[in-house]
């Protein structure tokens, strides 16, 4: 980079007697004040992320609070035999897996939709409205959210049973029945998230050159044509970032909107309980540290090859939008 | 001469060959419904609030209330001592957290933007490493909640999202976007120090960014309830959200277990609404004024970064 050399001439100048090399020890004594303004953030990613990652050793041991991390009894792979025997990883990764994958294709279909359409809207007071509507739920905590449901879904009171009920029909019994949630809960991330991902597509749309438009419509292509032929694929590069990140997270997963809206609710696990939600309750509830380590281990090595393995994919055929 | 501008909005809007017609109905009607499924879940739950239990008990949830009451916002009030200390607690954990985050993340921002710093690029990757990969939730608790000691402790509301390598990835853009490298430079020909380069001059000229980090920061302060879930114990210690949490969950509880009969302390359902209300109004009151904020600062963040 070319911006690298143009530095401080005055600095370089009095540094010169250090010679060309400019060392660790060279940069610390110029640039103090620069690595003293790193100091917080360095402390807090060292603390709030890279020392626990020498925690995952706890993974390996019987863990009691008393002797901490490093003289708790070392059981070797007995907490991952335990997991895997219990059935329930291949479940669980399935879920998270599946359930973020929804989540990427179909929020991001409605976003990219909304964001095209909103673009392409007459009216700036409807366009404005709408917009702001749009990204209200994303303020909305997850602890209200969990409120929405129950007003929605529950059996007594809900709305939906109130309109079956009305209608003469017998009430849906929503909490009892697993295999409605999948539907539930991708219909909840999209109510929360559009508005958020139709901003982002939105700004990309902005930046496109009208004359690109101008052209097209010369050349006789009517709005349909112009969308598919101008502005998707022009969004193409915007979508694989997004989507490299989502991948990123693909075996995290949306721990406040399953914890918030399914939360102890048994009956549902099978078909909604994730990573998350099972080392959350792993270690809130039963305390059981070593099994749920593991767990997280397996979770953040999984995660890790992933992004690994699509960025070095995507970097192949677009190397323009690869992360690293 | 009327000097014409590329407008390709207007030019569509005023073609009104078929497709174009049926293009705008498909547009205003799927957006139009679309607006109505992100609102509808919220005014369900204002209706509930102003109305009646009894009606509510009768009648289930509705979107217009029946008979509009404020009953249950004035029973919410007559013991109003912990909703109060809950709000009070969230409201200084917000200001404490956004405004220290704020400081730390455009500080370390400017630092990674700068272009004579050598070690930019490894700083930037480390931070960003900790999106790809990390110890796990557990290791993470123990590390908190067993070697400092934060246990029942309001650092433990603050400290752990006091940042993200997202936020300071987005203020690092921000800066090099919006803060010219020559004005850096000839203060630094005027010998001003880092720090004061930093302080005096970035910090007054990014006032957008600031704007839309803190937003972020604020929401996610405003809205947690995992972190006291984890380590708050004490009730008068619990954030708005998680104490809104715990009440929705005892009167829960209590339903299915059968207590709720004839218990005078259980919330009612539209007392329930009544806190959902209140503890959202901030965020929602404050909305139209921040929104556009949010907006340009997601736009910028995702366009450039």
């Amino acid at each position: 980079m070319t911006g690298d050399s143009r530095a401080v001439p005055k600095r370089r100048a009095a540094g010169a007697g250090a010679g060309k090399k400019r060392g660790l020890l060279y940069e610390l004594k110029v640039n103090r004040v620069l690595f003293l303004m790193l100091i917080p953030a360095a402390v807090y990613f060292i603390l709030n992320n890279y020392l626990p990652i020498f925690g995952m050793y706890l993974a390996f041991t019987r863990f009691n609070f008393a002797d901490g991390i490093f003289r708790s009894p070392f059981i070797g792979l007995e907490n991952f035999r335990f997991l895997w025997e219990s059935g329930k990883l291949v479940k669980l990764t399935v879920n998270t897996v599946s359930y973020n994958l929804a989540f990427i294709l179909i929020g991001n279909f409605m976003q990219i939709a909304s964001a095209i359409l909103l673009s392409r809207l007459g009216s700036k007071v409807f366009k404005k409205i709408t917009q702001s509507v749009m990204f209200l739920p994303y303020f909305v905590s997850y602890v209200i959210l969990n409120v929405i449901v129950y007003n929605l879904f529950n059996y007594d009171l809900g709305f939906f049973n109130g309109i079956l009920q009305s209608l003469g029909q017998e009430p849906y019994d929503f909490y009892n029945t697993p295999g409605i949630w999948p539907v539930i809960l991708v219909i909840l991330y999209i109510w929360k998230q559009v508005g958020y991902g139709t901003v982002i597509y939105l700004a990309t749309i902005t930046g496109i050159s009208p004359e690109l438009y101008e052209a097209a419509e010369i050349d006789g292509a009517n709005v349909f044509q112009q969308i598919r032929f101008i502005t998707v694929p022009l969004l193409v590069p915007t979508f694989i970032t997004l989507l490299l990140f989502s991948l990123g997270g693909i075996m995290k997963g949306q721990f406040d909107l399953f914890y918030q809206v399914i939360g102890n609710n048994g009956v549902l696990y099978d078909a909604t309980d994730i990573l998350d939600t099972f080392v959350y309750r792993s270690l809130k509830q039963d305390f059981d540290v070593g099994m749920s380590t593991a767990a997280g281990v397996y979770q953040s090595i999984f995660g890790f090859i992933v992004i690994m393995v699509s960025n070095a994919l995507i970097k192949r055929n677009h190397p323009e939008q690869a992360l690293f | 001469m009327t000097i014409t501008h590329a407008k390709p909005a207007a030019a569509v809007k005023i073609r009104r060959t078929p497709s174009q017609l049926a293009f705008n109905l498909i547009a205003y009607t799927i957006i139009l419904l679309l607006s109505i499924f992100c609102l509808f879940p919220l005014v369900m739950i204002v209706s509930g609030s102003f109305t009646e239990n009894d009606t509510l008990l009768r009648e289930g949830y509705r979107l217009i209330p029946s008979r509009f009451s404020t009953a249950s916002y004035r029973e919410l009030f007559k013991y109003p001592d912990s909703i109060l200390r809950a709000y009070g607690t969230t409201i200084v954990c917000t200001v404490v957290g956004t405004a220290l985050g704020l400081l730390i993340i455009s500080m370390t921002g400017y630092v990674l933007q700068r272009k004579d710093f050598k070690y930019r690029n490894v700083f930037s990757f480390l931070i960003y490493f900790t999106t790809i990969f990390g110890g796990g939730m557990v290791p993470w608790y123990i590390m908190l909640s067993k070697y400092l000691h934060m246990n029942n402790t309001f650092a433990a509301r603050v400290f752990p999202i006091l940042m993200s390598s997202f936020l300071i990835i987005l203020m690092r853009t921000f800066i090099s976007s919006s803060c010219p490298v020559e004005i850096i430079e000839s203060a630094k020909i005027d010998s001003a120090g880092d720090f004061r380069i930093f302080w005096n001059i970035v910090l007054p000229i990014i006032g957008p960014g600031l704007a839309t980090v803190g937003l972020f920061l604020a929401l996610s302060y405003w809205n947690e309830w995992y972190l006291t879930s984890l380590f708050i114990t004490k009730r008068d210690m619990y954030s708005l959200q998680y104490y809104l949490y715990d009440l929705l969950n005892s009167a829960k509880f209590a339903q299915e277990m059968g207590i709720a009969t004839g218990a005078e302390k259980l919330p009612s359902e539209s007392i329930k609404m009544a806190m959902v209300v209140i503890v959202t109004g901030p965020m929602i009151l404050l909305y139209p004024f921040v929104q556009k904020y949010f907006v340009t600062g997601i736009a910028i963040g995702s366009v450039k970064g």
